[in-house]
Formats: C-alpha cells, sequence, structure tokens
C-alpha cells in the first residue's frame, strides 16, 4: 500500500527539484483557470449586478435557473462544448478542441454562473443599503452597477475566489474538450487522473498536494487583502 | 481602465498562443489508452518528432470514444485495437486505409487468494466460465472500450451472459483500463487487462497474472489515417508520415525495442512491403 | 490649486431667476400617504416660497420623513398633487438634494466619495477639495469615508449633497445624536446655502435648531399641517392647540 508520507515525500521533491514537467502543468493550470476566471467575471459580475437591481416579471425563475446553474456538471460542460468545437460541430471551423483555448472556454461556462449568482446576493444586499441614496442622487443605471461592483470590490473578490477554485478543481470538462494532450493541455487535474489510471497513487497524490497548495496559496492572499479591506471598512 | 487593459492582453496572448500552435506542423492521434498508460508513446515520438518535425498530440481515450471523436473529425489519425470496428470506420469512409501495427496480449489477474481457482488455466473460456460458477467478483471496462469489446466476445464464447449478474459479481465500472483495474484490485475481483498497461502498472498490490497463453486472448493493434475526404481539416500528409513511419522497419523497431521491468510490451507485426 | 475661487465653486452658479421660478413655489393639495395600510398623511395642503429656511416639526409618527420623499420625489403619493413651480417630483430629484438621518457612505475614501458625485453629475473634480475644506474634512480627505465619526460623517453627507449643485436641500433630521461642534458646523454651512439661494427643508425635533436656521415652520399632526407659521411667530405664540402641547412637551403620538 503506497501511503501519504510517500505522496508528501515525492511532492516535495518534485517541487524542489525543479521538476521542469511540474512546472509546466502548473503553469498551464494557473493559465485556463485563471483566464475562466476573469472571462467569468466579465459575464458573470454585470448579470448579476443587473439582476440585483432589476426588478422584472420572471425574475424569481431567472434567479431559479441561475442558481441551478451554479451546480452544473463540469462533465455535461465539457460534451457541451465538445460537440460544439469538435470539427463536425458548429463551432468546428475554429479549430480550437484539443487547446488550452478550448479549456478556456469550457470553465468559463462550468464557472460563469457561479459568479453571477453569487455575485447578485452580494450586489442585491448591498444595493438595498445605497439604493435610496441613489435614487436622491438620480445615477443611471450604468453608474449604480458600476458604483455597486466597485464597492463590493472585496466580497466580489471572494465570489471570484470561489469560482476559480471550482475551475482548477475540476477535470471532467476540461478532459473531454482539451484531451489532457501531455505539453499542450494537460493540467493538474488530467494529470491526477492520468497517474491514478497507471496505479501511481503516490505521484497523483503529490501532484493533488501541489495543487492544494496552490489553491492555499492564493487563497491566502485575497484573505489578506480582505483583511486589509476591513481595516478601512471597505467590506 | 486597468481591467480592459487585462483583457486586451489575455486576449493577444490567447490570440498568440493559438497561432503559435498553428504555425508548426501538428497532427491529433485518438488512440487507445493502453499505448498512452503503458509509456510508449513517450518513448516514440521524441524519435518520430526528431526525424520529421511533426509534433505528436495523443488524445488517449478507451477505443469506442477514439473511434466516435475521429468520426467527428476531431482527429488526424486513428491507433485503437478493435479489428471489427476499424474495418467498419474504413468501410464508412472515414479511413484512409487500416494497417496491421503492433500486438500484444490479454491476460486475467486476480488477486493471490484466487477464488475461482483460475490460476494456471490457459483456455480463457474455461476461466471465465468458473469465475461465473463461482459467483467470484469480475471487474469489466463497461465502456465501450477495445477491452470490453473483446471480454464480451470472450463472454458470449464461453455461452455465459454476465450482464445478468451485473451488479451481484459482474461489476461494470465504465472506466478507462486503470481506473478499472484500481476498482477490481480494490474490491478483489478478477480483471481482464492487456499486457502492456499490466506490466506498466504501478498498484498491483498482491494481485498477479492468473490466465494467459490463449490464443483467443491475442491483441492486435491498427493505425489509420483519417480520410481527408470525409474531413478536410484532416493533415493527411502529416498522418500519413506518421503512419507509414510506424509500420516502416525504423518504427517496428523502435516499437520493439521498448521494454518496462525487461519486458517487451509490443511486438511489432506490420505487413512488410 | 490655489487659484480656485472656493467661495464661486460653492455658490450654485449665480442660478438666473428663471431657473427657480420653474421649481418653486411649491404647491400640495390633497396629499394622501398610506404606509402597508395604515395612513400617514391624510388630505395634506402645503405651500412653500421661493425662498428661504423651512423647518418641518411634528411629533414621531406624523410622517415628516415621508413627506420629505414624497416631495424628493422618492416615494410614490397614494393620492393628491405635488408640484414644483408645474412639474411632478419626479422630474426634479436631479435638481434637489437630501442628507438622511444616517448617512449611506460609499465604501471608499472621503474624497472618493465627492468625486464619485462629481463625475456623476459631470462636474469638474476641482470642487472637491473646497468642499471638503468648507465642511473641515480637507485633512481626512484620504481617510476611509466608513471610518469617520458620527459627525464626521454627517458632514461629509453635506458635502456629497451640496456638490450636486441643489437648488433645494433636504435634512431629514441630520444632526440628530451629533456631536455639538458638527451641529454647528452643519447649522453654519446650511444657514450659508440658504443665504446663497438655495432653497432648505428640513425635517427636525430640535426647536432650538428650527428657531436658529429655520423662516417658517411646517408643524404636521393627525395627517395633515396643522400649523404653518413664521418661526418667530411659531415658538412666541404657536395658533394651533397641537403645536401648543408639542412645544409644552405633552404632546406624544
Amino acid at each position: 500500500m503506497q501511503g501519504i508520507g510517500e505522496a508528501v515525500s515525492l511532492a516535495i521533491q518534485l517541487v524542489i527539484t525543479g521538476n521542469a514537467d511540474l512546472f509546466e502543468i502548473v503553469a498551464l493550470s494557473l493559465r485556463v483557470s485563471l483566464s475562466a476566471t476573469f472571462f467569468a467575471c466579465l459575464i458573470g459580475l454585470p448579470l448579476g449586478a443587473l439582476v440585483a437591481i432589476s426588478r422584472f416579471p420572471g425574475r424569481g425563475a431567472v434567479l431559479v435557473l441561475m442558481n441551478a446553474l451554479m451546480g452544473l456538471p463540469p462533465v455535461v460542460v465539457g460534451l457541451l462544448v465538445y460537440l460544439h468545437l469538435s470539427r463536425s460541430g458548429p463551432l468546428g471551423f475554429l479549430g480550437l478542441l484539443y487547446t488550452p483555448s478550448a479549456m478556456i472556454i469550457a470553465q468559463t461556462i462550468l464557472i460563469a454562473p457561479i459568479v453571477a449568482a453569487l455575485s447578485r446576493q452580494v450586489l442585491e444586499d448591498l444595493h438595498g443599503e445605497y439604493a435610496e441614496q441613489f435614487r436622491s442622487l438620480c445615477l443611471t443605471r450604468g453608474q449604480t452597477v458600476s458604483a455597486l461592483l466597485w464597492d463590493a470590490r472585496y466580497s466580489l473578490l471572494t465570489v471570484s475566489l470561489a469560482g476559480f477554485g471550482r475551475a482548477v478543481a475540476e477535470v471532467g470538462a476540461v478532459i473531454i474538450v482539451g484531451g489532457n494532450i501531455d505539453h499542450l493541455t494537460r493540467v493538474m487535474t488530467t494529470a491526477i487522473a492520468l497517474e491514478t489510471s497507471k496505479g501511481d497513487l503516490a505521484l497523483a497524490l503529490a501532484l493533488g498536494l501541489v495543487l492544494l497548495v496552490i489553491a492555499l496559496g492564493v487563497n491566502a492572499a485575497v484573505q489578506s487583502l480582505r483583511m486589509s479591506a476591513r481595516r478601512h471598512a471597505y467590506v | 481602465m486597468k481591467l480592459s487593459h487585462t483583457f486586451g492582453a489575455s486576449l493577444a496572448a490567447l490570440t498568440i498562443a493559438t497561432s503559435a500552435l498553428a504555425s508548426e506542423q501538428s497532427i491529433i492521434v485518438q488512440s487507445t489508452t493502453s499505448t498512452a498508460n503503458s509509456g510508449l508513446y513517450d518513448y516514440l515520438l521524441p524519435l518520430f518528432q526528431d526525424k520529421t518535425g511533426i509534433q505528436v498530440n495523443v488524445v488517449a481515450v478507451g477505443t469506442g470514444q477514439a473511434i466516435r471523436n475521429a468520426q467527428n473529425c476531431d482527429g488526424d489519425v486513428l491507433l485503437v485495437h478493435a479489428k471489427p470496428a476499424e474495418e467498419k470506420f474504413v468501410e464508412a469512409g472515414f479511413g484512409v486505409t487500416r494497417t496491421d501495427l503492433m500486438y500484444n496480449d490479454f491476460v486475467v489477474v486476480g488477486p493471490t487468494g484466487d477464488p475461482a481457482q483460475v490460476a494456471g488455466l490457459t483456455d480463457v473460456q474455461e476461466a471465465l466460465g468458473k469465475i461465473a460458477q463461482a459467483g467470484a467478483l469480475f471487474a469489466s471496462r463497461g465502456d465501450d472500450s477495445g477491452t470490453h469489446k473483446k471480454e464480451v466476445a470472450l463472454w458470449a464464447e464461453t455461452g455465459v451472459d454476465p450482464t445478468a449478474a451485473s451488479g451481484d459479481w459482474y461489476r461494470e465500472t465504465g472506466s478507462g483500463m486503470g481506473a478499472t483495474l484500481n476498482a477490481g484490485i480494490g474490491m478483489g475481483a478478477y480483471v481482464m487487462t492487456d499486457r502492456a498497461t499490466w506490466i506498466s502498472f504501478a498498484n498491483k498490490q498482491d494481485y498477479e497474472i492468473k490466465v494467459q497463453g490463449d490464443e483467443d486472448l491475442f491483441n492486435q493493434y491498427g493505425v489509420i489515417p483519417v480520410d481527408p475526404g470525409k474531413c478536410p481539416s484532416v493533415q493527411i500528409e502529416a498522418a500519413q508520415t506518421f503512419a507509414d513511419w510506424l509500420t516502416s522497419q525504423e518504427g517496428q523497431s523502435a516499437i520493439a525495442a521498448y521494454k518496462v521491468d525487461d519486458q517487451q510490451l509490443f511486438f511489432p507485426n506490420a505487413p512488410k512491403n | 490649486m490655489s487659484s480656485i475661487d472656493t467661495a464661486a465653486l460653492l455658490r450654485p452658479q449665480a442660478l438666473p431667476e428663471a431657473r427657480y421660478a420653474n421649481l418653486l413655489p411649491l404647491r400640495v393639495r390633497g396629499l394622501e400617504l398610506s404606509c402597508g395600510g395604515t395612513p400617514i398623511l391624510t388630505g395634506l395642503n402645503l405651500d412653500l416660497s421661493p425662498h428661504g429656511c423651512t423647518a418641518i416639526m411634528g411629533p414621531n409618527g406624523a410622517g415628516k420623513s415621508l413627506l420629505l420623499k414624497v416631495l424628493h420625489g422618492l416615494l410614490t403619493p397614494t393620492a393628491g398633487e405635488v408640484c414644483w413651480g408645474s412639474q411632478p417630483p419626479a422630474a426634479v430629484t436631479a435638481r434637489q438634494a437630501l442628507v438622511f438621518q444616517k448617512p449611506v457612505l460609499l465604501r471608499r475614501s472621503v474624497a472618493a466619495n465627492i468625486d464619485f458625485v462629481l463625475k456623476a453629475r459631470g462636474k469638474p473634480r476641482q470642487a472637491r477639495d473646497a468642499l471638503l475644506d468648507r465642511v473641515g474634512l480637507l485633512h481626512k480627505a484620504r481617510a476611509p469615508a466608513r471610518r469617520l465619526s458620527g459627525g464626521e460623517a454627517q458632514r461629509l453627507a453635506l458635502a456629497r449633497a451640496l456638490a450636486t449643485d441643489p437648488e433645494v436641500l433636504f435634512l431629514d433630521e441630520a444632526t440628530a445624536s451629533l456631536d455639538p461642534s458638527s451641529v454647528q458646523v452643519i447649522e453654519t454651512i446650511v444657514q450659508d446655502a440658504c443665504a446663497r439661494g438655495i432653497r432648505v427643508i428640513c425635517v427636525t425635533h430640535d426647536s432650538g435648531q428650527a428657531r436658529r436656521i429655520a423662516d417658517d415652520v411646517v408643524f404636521l399632526h393627525g395627517g395633515r399641517v396643522a400649523e404653518h407659521s413664521p418661526a418667530d411667530r411659531f415658538f412666541s405664540a404657536p395658533q394651533s392647540p397641537a403645536a401648543r402641547a408639542y412645544l409644552d412637551g405633552r404632546l406624544v403620538l
């Protein structure tokens, strides 16, 4: 039986020896998931803000839909994106399948609903506080949205972090649209899946530990940002 | 604003990355998992790339999914091990020609306890019959892969319908070879696997080969360039170069030279021309 | 920086009389407002002249704050008519500013709170320092707005209201529970604003404050205007029994 201890020492060894493959995989993971988080925020934040400040018929249904989409299974997203990007699919001519771009698209679709739904909640609460003052100031809808987005920036950072966390940890979508191609589309999670299927559980676990450390690092950075923001009463 | 700068920069980065990819010649091989998981490609591809400069990207999935992906034109070369399905693929016009590439064989692995007493048998039908009779656990891929197709055919020849006991002693994992081995070993079940995957598999625990040597366990791999008539996006020249190299004297020797633990995993048998 | 004429920036750009003629006088007829089924204002009539500072007083629950929000166009009345010159309140909200009892400040620096309004109104940012100086907050320009004391926060809210260059300034118990020095700063600025031609309408419980800054007093009781008198007469000889009782401290709702 391969133990946790073996995995930990292997993980440390991989990192301190500066294993080139490992760093390539980590770099691609970060590039794909950070890009997806960025695009998901670009879509999700304004959407969440608009729903937060608007009242329209069918709003309740939209909220239910947004919350339900948060639970999209990655494999389903992967399949949908595959069917569109496949050479025989409607967007096949772009030649994006089995590229990092395809992985970014899939993860963006996966986490944009998370960013939209969570930011909607955050911004609706803040709008409750600001609404009357903003109406008194006769702000336009665009001014209201941008002011809310800016003033909730630290909470929204946490929201985007939730999206990043889901993106960087998922394997189902990227393995279908990326193909887990060595030196091209292999990321942490697909590498872990591969090593597991090779029966190399220690290496799989070591990669998992590296992923965990990265996630911890990103979270710690955001947390310290929030702490300094709290000192300024910006949260 | 800063945000829009970042946006522009990442868009630019994306574009550059994509165009850089397109500029160097590369092909996608839709492959079965055993050739990838056993490390064969890690050994072969650098040799091929050094010689031709063609970048080979391998998507390793089950044979069934590899064929479906290739039918969607999402690959330039198909490298799998399910001869009837491959021939159908070529007949339907998706492949140019199918060439025998190499073979290895399937084995049945099991725990040291050997609950169905099949150790040492060389008749695979007899062994499967004993497993069914004893109701000993058997983990199947259940994923329409080449290995799964082979296993289903062997059960049929044995005259047993294991799916009647699905969920009982017959466990279909619906996963790849490695995942099925992990699951089978975890529950103490017999597993049919190709020898290459087994030799390079790192989580064997107390498992060993119980049944081997039957002619019926022969496992033929074939290589097929995807037909540009059906799939205009196919890089047929590079695809044909790759298939030709694999079946050439040089490629065949390279396949024979690949060893894990001093054991040869694949035996080249491309027709000499 | 020093070349900027502070007084000119604070002056509501020497408003042409024509602009006043549009907004004032204020005419309210038969105003009714219910809150959750409970009638608060019942057939209220009110006329306000174009100039000066008006205090709205009355017992708790008389509907003073609600009246202010109706006049500002934030609340739609159940029935009745409100006319600023010839226009409904919602059409002129942008030409007015309201300082709330609890200031709602953005989660930004003091300066950024002013910048935000100046930018939203397309006004030059140079006006900011003069405004902050006016309310005694220039030295705190870079401090986080939400770390200000209650008095400082309300002074910032007032500076922000003035940044919109309003023709009418509403104050909704803006100095309730503030420290005396902040109250004094705010009263001085409000008196200045009034002197410069901004129409001030403030809700207050503080009789002393009303005496100091108001030209006339509107006393609300029972959902209507019980009395509307010049301030000196209101405090020396209130006409209505309700106002008399209120000033004697006998009227509690």
